[in-house]
């Protein structure tokens, strides 16, 4: 199991140097400069900005520069928010995503999977039609469109809850919402699906023959095969919601690290986008290990070679 | 053993997730936030569970835009954009950092709620004879919002820093250009520049050439002074954190938490601090319009800058919504040197083409005014007037209200210059961003152009290549903009001067650019307006750029801020501000804007 996990890391700094090489490049390729405006800058302020960054140097070599400077956990200064490093933005904006992740998924794994489970129970019941609908609706209504119903009824006609920043747990109701609906209602669906056939098996047949109870087959045979699909959607969809979302961000005016992939991208801060996409990049990496790791321990019968 | 625990875990996961009912919770800390919010969560999902929550977050919600009640101070809370890049006088260049600036620091001048230039920092000024002596005094007791001490050399260290390549200030060039040494200065040689601190009240500023506006930029937020002792200790980083970032005016920021607020609370050490009636103004950083909108609905704010375009025709005429000019104009660049945009009979015709009027008023909703000129409202001439009003001899260079007559004359113009009907023009690239109007106003200029003939495509190019692309002349006809940093109008005038780097339609006239010359060198302020009008006199007459609209700000306030004003470079003035309890006669006397029609 150790020899397996070092060598899964070993594949994830590979993993990593890969996607900051594309990054590098790709970005460097597109049109377009950090140092740009409306109104044109003098020629000479430019010049003195590009040698300051040293973007003034070959490709190449900017190239090596990064990558000699990441490996020492220097990501670089921001060019775009002049006096902030790259790891304070990150340091500063990631908590603040991570939580609202958090809760969100959370939340999507504690709907999710019950509601999955007892549509599929009641398959073809009243119930599991109506869960069914609650789950089409979550999948095909977009994030924005979810956000702007809370808005719109929560925050200001009924003035229930504020519709700004993040001070206290009410804060959080809007918000975790509407990052949660889609996830919720993907899990509801893969839950259902694989618990539905789950139920078909004949351990579960036998289970019942041998008179366990309903309730404990359930949990104890079918929930813990059923429940593997979710665990390898969930894995990657945590490392997306902890590092926040552009549009909810936007939307209840949350400081997080999801307006900070755009912004930089749409403002060629070349450092924050190559920070911020590493970042994003090992994080997938590792919940992909860690998904491996729990499969292992929710079913024994897979080896992790 | 981990199975069992696995198991219950999930167990525990259904019943808790079933349950899905309103518990209490107390918890406020932010490591509990997780279980707290999810209850919350499914308390509000849950219709009938919610209705003790739904209360006390009822009163949350609303007492929070307005005074804060519980400690008795008067805090005005604002959007009046997002989070600025930069707070650092030197390094900003936006209207969003600007409007904090304003706040937290003030300048040698000032500019009053009529655009008159008043004392700031200074408290008097004088100009030699010849024009290129500029000393100024300052006031007795002059502190930085941490208690110490503020000089003339503060200044000197503040305007040297401006020039320096490694600050890379962006606006050094427009507002220290004209000073002597400046060429060596930006080389790195900053005592080159000729900025004195005779003594610690006198400030003696040596120009190249004379320059009668240099008034309005040492009114100007880059110039503003900055503290050496804290940005030797803490280098770039100075101006993003509280702690550090010392300033000199009204207010100084005592919180920002970036994407969400810049607090600022009133600076005891000002000059002035007698007159600022608000004990703090929270800068909402909001992004979205429909989010500033939503917290200006529920009296989270009470102001924003950013309204929602799809709300304009439902809040136009509301007694909160303003609109009010700002120096500036939405204009159309034809890259000069290109076939057939090297005709200027063809691009007058593309001009006249435009029915001003229905874009500003219908399209644009009328949160632009049609312009006529190139040069709108604001602009003040050399003797204090609207330099519009002496234009052209004060008529009009488009008579806006003429569409059709104008429309008829455009298509004479082409067929004399040899394109009847269109006939023998290439198809032309009309490329913009997509932002605000911008797309809209693409989609009429194909249908009237299409009305000579033309046919238009439109490219729409992602903001960030696009700036490049125009400059770099990879274009037939694009958007362009300007809005003024200074009323002086050489400020605008200038962007067709043949060198300039924001002479995107590459437009280069020998006379105009010997018309701009002796408006930079001349003493005498008749001969200095004369220059300028016969600048856009010849712009006007070879359709240097096609102008299509001016520049307004609109946004919503309550009517519960009082004494408050809009300039006409885009900035709103709280530091003077008060917030009236619920009295809604008060606001008539504050408030200055004029309200839309």
């Amino acid at each position: 199991m150790l020899k397996y996990i070092a060598k899964r890391i070993g594949l994830a700094v590979v993993t990593i140097w890969a996607v900051a090489t594309i990054t590098f490049f790709l970005m460097n390729m597109v049109p377009g400069g950090p140092f740009l405006s409306e109104k044109a800058i003098s020629p000479q302020a430019t010049a003195a900005l590009e040698a300051k960054y040293g973007l003034d140097k070959p490709l190449l070599q900017q190239y090596f520069t990064y990558l000699t400077d990441a490996l020492h956990g220097d990501f670089g200064d921001s060019l775009k928010q002049r006096g902030r490093t790259v790891t304070s933005i990150i340091l500063m904006k990631f908590p603040v995503s991570a939580r609202v992740g958090g809760v969100s998924v959370l939340t999507a794994l504690l709907i999710g999977i019950p509601l999955g489970c007892i549509a599929a129970l009641k398959r073809g019941k009243f119930l599991d039609s109506l869960i069914s609908v609650v789950a089409t609706c979550g999948i095909a209504v977009p994030g924005f469109v979810i956000c702007t119903v809370l808005l719109y009824f929560l925050g200001v006609n009924l003035k229930l809850l504020p519709t700004m920043g993040l001070n206290s747990p009410k804060h959080y109701v809007m918000p975790v919402m509407a990052l949660s609906f889609y996830p919720t209602a993907y899990i509801m669906r893969l839950m259902r699906s694989s618990m539905l056939d789950v139920l078909g098996q004949d351990y579960m047949r036998t289970a019942k023959a041998k008179g366990v109870s309903g309730f404990m087959s359930l949990f104890k045979h079918a929930l813990r095969n059923a429940v593997l699909p979710v665990i390898t959607y969930v894995g990657p969809m945590l490392a997306y919601t902890v590092t926040g979302s552009f549009v909810v961000e936007k939307i209840f005016t949350i400081p997080g690290l999801g307006g900070e992939f755009i912004t930089a991208i749409s403002g060629r801060d070349y450092t924050l986008i190559m920070g911020t996409t590493i970042f994003l990049a090992t994080l997938i990496v590792l919940m992909n290990v860690a998904v491996d790791i729990v499969y292992k321990i929710v079913d024994p019968r897979i080896q992790l070679k | 053993m981990k199975k069992r625990v696995l198991a219950l875990l999930l167990a525990a996961t259904m019943v808790f997730g079933l349950a899905a009912c309103g518990g209490s919770d107390s918890g406020t800390a932010t490591d509990n936030a997780g279980d707290a919010a999810t209850t919350d969560d499914a308390a509000a999902t849950d219709d009938g569970a919610d209705s003790e929550d739904a209360g006390a977050t009822d009163d949350a919600a609303q007492t929070e835009g307005d005074t804060t009640a519980s400690t008795g101070e008067k805090i005005l809370s604002v959007q009046v954009g997002p989070n600025p890049e930069t707070i650092d006088p030197a390094l900003n260049s936006a209207v969003d950092g600007g409007n904090m600036l304003l706040h937290s620091f003030e300048c040698l001048l000032a500019v009053d709620q009529d655009g008159k230039l008043i004392p700031g920092q200074a408290e008097t000024w004088e100009t030699s004879e010849d024009g290129l002596t500029w000393t100024f005094h300052l006031r007795d007791g002059l502190k930085w919002s941490d208690g110490t001490d503020l000089t003339a050399n503060d200044f000197v260290y503040s305007w040297k820093r401006v020039c320096d390549p490694m600050v890379a200030a962006p606006y050094a060039e427009t507002v220290l250009g004209m000073v002597a040494g400046y060429e060596d200065a930006i080389t790195g040689d900053l005592d080159a520049l000729q900025v004195v601190a005779q003594d610690d009240k006198t400030l003696v500023v040596t120009l190249n050439a004379p320059c009668s506006f240099f008034g309005s930029l040492a009114a100007f937020a880059t110039l503003s002074p900055v503290q050496q002792a804290t940005i030797d200790a803490n280098g770039d980083a100075w101006a993003t954190s509280a702690e550090t970032y010392i300033s000199n005016g009204p207010f100084y920021v005592s919180e920002w938490v970036p994407s969400s607020y810049i607090m600022m609370s009133k600076n005891p050490n000002y000059w002035n601090a007698d007159a600022i009636k608000l004990d703090g103004i929270k800068f909402n950083l909001i992004e979205d319009s429909n989010a500033a909108y939503s917290a200006y609905q529920t009296g989270e704010v009470l102001f924003i800058k950013d309204v929602p375009t799809e709300e304009i025709p439902t809040l136009s005429g509301n007694p909160d919504f303003y609109v009010d000019p700002i120096i500036g104009t939405y204009y159309l660049s034809v890259n000069c040197n290109k076939e057939p945009f090297n005709d200027p009979a063809v691009r007058k015709a593309l001009s006249l083409a435009i029915d001003r009027e229905y874009v500003a008023g219908t399209l644009m909703q009328g949160t632009y005014s049609a312009a006529s000129n190139f040069m709108g409202p604001g602009w003040i001439d050399t003797d204090g007037t609207q330099f519009m009003d002496n234009a052209n001899g004060g008529a009009p260079y488009i008579d806006t209200a003429n569409y059709e007559a104008n429309l008829a004359e455009a298509k004479q113009i082409l067929a004399d210059a040899g394109y009847p009907d269109g006939e023998g023009l290439p198809s032309i690239t009309y490329s913009t961003n997509d932002a605000g109007y911008h797309k809209v106003v693409a989609e009429y200029l194909q249908q009237a152009w299409g009305e000579l003939g033309v046919d238009l495509n439109v490219d729409i190019v992602e903001w960030a290549s696009f700036t490049p692309m125009r400059r770099n002349g990879d274009y037939d006809a694009s958007r362009n903009g300007w809005v003024g940093d200074y009323s002086d109008p050489s400020n605008m005038l200038d962007l067709l001067y043949s060198t300039n780097g924001n002479n995107d339609g590459k437009f280069s006239n020998a006379d105009y650019d010997a018309a701009m010359e002796l408006s930079r060198t001349t003493l005498d302020a008749a001969e200095r307006s004369e220059a300028l009008h016969k600048a856009e006199d010849i712009l006007m007459e070879e359709t240097a750029c096609i102008p299509v609209a001016y520049y307004n700000d609109f946004w919503l306030q309550s009517d519960k801020i009082t004494g408050s004003w809009h300039s006409p470079y885009g900035y709103w003035y709280f530091m003077y501000a008060d917030i009236a309890d619920g009295a809604a006669e008060d606001s008539a006397e504050g408030a200055t804007e004029d309200v839309a029609e």
